[in-house]
């Protein structure tokens, strides 16, 4: 599966300015991995020591939140948009 | 080091007189004081880190007394310059005794900081005023915001004033009242066909694509924030420099509740208050959207996004970005949070206006539920000093009361259709 990765302002640094790549993999969890191994350095940003996503970082696939879905076992489908955002913002 | 009495400080002439820099909450990393609001590291929000020793050498009640009746009167503890300000007036709103509330709800001293009374009816514009400020010493020309409604109108006007551009996104569904008066400031106003959540992830992304657009909620919303810590530095000054025993504060994204903390400590770190305050802080969520209540009632530091059901759109936001650090706030301070249904946010808004004379809306009408509730639980007593944060005005959401407030009686111009209509003798009339 290739998906669409949306990269927030905070991550460009480390994909060269891109504020969007492609990745492959079947699930979020996947192709957030595969993102790291493309793009070294954007999975300390993105995961804690224990290997689960940071408390404010919010990830959407196809524009609904991953932790109303499976988290990062959500399954994504080929030509999906998978978003990583900032969770501090609004209010 | 310049002079600790000079107003001006050339060391950082990007930020307001005394800041120093931001600094991450989580993580302690340390950046300019620019349009940043979230750590490169670890996306943990950004907070102002100020010089207090400096304030503390120029700051006194008599300069403050000295100072215009809005929010600008504490501008050392505010993150921008106030000369030439983006101001409409807000703050220096009234605080009311409520003898006639708290009768009703078995209270002491309570009293209600209302602040419907701003420039367009809401607290917002204490918030908005700070964070365009800011984004016109930092060079943005274009305002922008996601907002429920109450962000919508501060924003639109003060872009207004400022002769700035504004973009304001809100969802599709909000009240007509917030609607309209968002819109007569001629700004683009854009509605969004979902919720509070998915206008507020919208702006997230697009104030990456957008970098030259000031979104007072997200890129300068580490500035915008700190505006509401006037909220807590009026109520002090108002109660001639005391704090409060016990705040009741509505919660949505969290980060007033924790502001309003914040600068009941800050009064004491600059001298302005005499002993440390320890203010007993209490949230107001409305069930219909309550994920910061249930994580508070669960036991649990996290917050788990709900999707929002309620009459409270102000307050609607399922996915609180301060949630986790509101928490830590009531915990620590021996509050509580209550959850209330419409039915008693309706209540809460009718009980307001028929012992104060306060029209507030849904949003107000949680808070004095919650007062209700809290007060019968015996978590806010009445030997303590209670204030009670109104931050919006009851015009903005006719609908939630029109159904249970009309005439009295219609009747034809003549004396005997009153006498008729009318038992002048009942009390209850």
């Amino acid at each position: 599966m290739s998906v669409t990765i949306r990269i927030p302002t905070q991550l460009r640094t480390l994909t060269a300015g891109s504020g969007e790549v492609t990745a492959e993999g079947s699930t979020v969890g996947a192709v957030l991995k595969a993102l790291d191994s493309a793009h070294p350095g954007i999975g300390e940003r993105l995961f804690d020591e224990s290997g689960k996503l940071r408390r404010f970082v919010n990830v959407f696939v196809a524009d609904e939140d991953v932790r109303f879905m499976n988290g990062l076992d959500t399954e994504v489908v080929d030509g999906q948009t998978v978003s990583i955002i900032p969770a501090v913002a609004g209010g | 080091m310049p002079s600790p009495n000079s107003p001006a400080r050339p060391s950082h002439p990007a930020g307001g007189p005394y800041v120093e820099g931001l600094r991450c909450r989580e993580c302690g990393r340390a950046y300019p004081a620019e349009a940043l609001h979230v750590c490169e590291f670890c996306f943990g929000p950004l907070e102002v880190a100020y010089d207090y020793d400096a304030i503390a050498a120029v700051v006194t009640r008599e300069s403050i007394a000295a100072g215009p009746p809005t929010i600008w009167r504490y501008a050392p503890l505010l993150p921008a310059r106030s000369e030439g300000a983006v101001d409409l007036g807000a703050g220096w709103t009234p605080l009311v005794r409520a003898d006639r509330l708290a009768a009703e709800l078995g209270l002491g001293e309570l009293w209600v900081k209302n602040d419907t009374m701003n420039p367009t009816g809401s607290f917002k514009d204490r918030v908005t005023s700070v964070a365009l400020t800011k984004a016109r010493e930092l060079g943005f020309k274009v305002a922008a915001c996601a907002s429920t409604g109450n962000l919508a109108n501060s924003v639109a006007a003060h872009a207004a004033r400022a002769g700035m551009r504004s973009y304001v996104f809100i969802p599709h569904d909000l009240e007509q009242q917030k609607i309209v008066t968002t819109a007569v400031y001629g700004g683009n106003l854009i509605a969004i066909e979902g919720n509070y959540d998915d206008v507020n992830r919208l702006c997230a992304e697009l104030a990456s694509e957008q970098p030259t657009w000031a979104f007072v909620n997200v890129n300068v919303r580490t500035y915008y924030a700190e505006g509401s810590k006037t909220l807590a530095f009026e109520v002090a000054e108002q109660l001639g420099w005391r704090a409060p025993d016990h705040v009741v504060v509505p919660i949505a994204s969290g980060s007033q509740l924790c502001k309003i903390h914040k600068g009941f400590k800050e009064l004491h770190q600059v001298g302005l208050l005499d002993s440390e305050p320890s203010v007993r802080v209490s949230g107001a969520q409305a069930l219909g959207c309550s994920p910061v209540a249930t994580a508070f009632a669960e036991g649990h530091d996290f917050v788990r996004p709900v999707r929002p059901h309620t009459i409270a759109k102000s307050l609607a936001i399922g996915n609180p970005a301060d949630g986790p650090y509101a928490l830590d706030v009531v915990r620590t301070t021996g509050g509580s949070i209550g959850a209330v249904t419409d039915e008693e946010i309706v209540a809460g808004i009718r009980l307001l206006a028929r012992t104060e004379g306060i029209f507030a809306e849904t949003a107000g009408g949680v808070t004095i539920a919650t007062l209700v509730k809290l007060a019968r639980e015996g978590v806010v007593r009445p030997d303590e000093r209670v204030v009670a944060y109104i931050t919006g005005n009851g015009l903005k959401t006719l609908d939630a009361v029109a159904p249970e407030c009309g005439p009295t009686a219609t009747i034809k111009p003549t004396l005997e259709a009153f006498s008729a209509a009318v038992d002048i003798e009942d009390p209850q009339l």
